[in-house]
């Protein structure tokens, strides 16, 4: 389980499932709200992956 | 059959246990308030974050106070969080951490945030009970 993009998803996935049960209350509003949740925190990931590249260290 | 008991007449030794079991168990403080899909997820989603912290070799922090490394303790508390997983662990071993592992520092973020994630669940169950949501 060393591969960072699993880590990645594993991590939002249980962070987007947490605070929707925190956030919302009706079953529907949750799964919209942690799916909303869980992209972003992708493409947080990708876009910031992607800048730092060019970084040398 | 049990009374329901209203938000305003619940104790505050009544809301400390809940606390107190919603921060050892997580989930249980929700379980407790009747909030049976939402307790389950939880007590499945955060111990299982937990683990998977000490699986890909995290570190559970010691509590030791140093002016030249204070963020360990910080990360102790953090760890403390998720309740009696945390115990569990250090008894059986678990949560030495092994610097050299390419996932320790995600390991260390699985479980701080396992921990503070449950002491954002104590403070929802808090706020059930007392009528806030």
């Amino acid at each position: 389980m060393a591969s960072h993009l699993v880590l990645l998803v594993t991590f939002a996935f249980f962070v987007s499932v947490v605070f929707a049960l925190l956030s919302k209350d009706s079953p529907a509003d949750q799964i919209r709200f942690g799916g909303l949740l869980m992209a972003g925190f992708l493409a947080a990931g990708f876009v910031l992956g992607w800048l730092m590249y060019v970084f040398p260290f | 059959m049990p009374v329901p008991v209203a938000a305003e007449q619940r104790s505050s030794s009544w809301l400390l246990l809940l606390c107190v079991a919603a921060w050892a168990v997580p989930g249980a403080g929700h379980l407790w308030l009747g909030r049976r899909t939402k307790g389950v997820l939880l007590l499945i989603a955060l111990p299982l974050m937990f683990a998977i912290g000490l699986a890909i070799q995290g570190r559970l922090f010691p509590f030791e106070i140093s002016l030249a490394d204070p963020l360990v303790s910080l990360a102790a508390f953090a760890d403390l969080g998720i309740g009696l997983s945390y115990f569990v662990a250090s008894a059986l071993g678990f949560g030495a951490g092994e610097v050299r592992a390419v996932t320790y520092e995600y390991g260390n973020t699985f479980l701080i945030v396992a921990g503070l994630l449950n002491l954002l669940v104590v403070i929802d169950a808090y706020d059930t009970a007392v009528g806030r949501k």
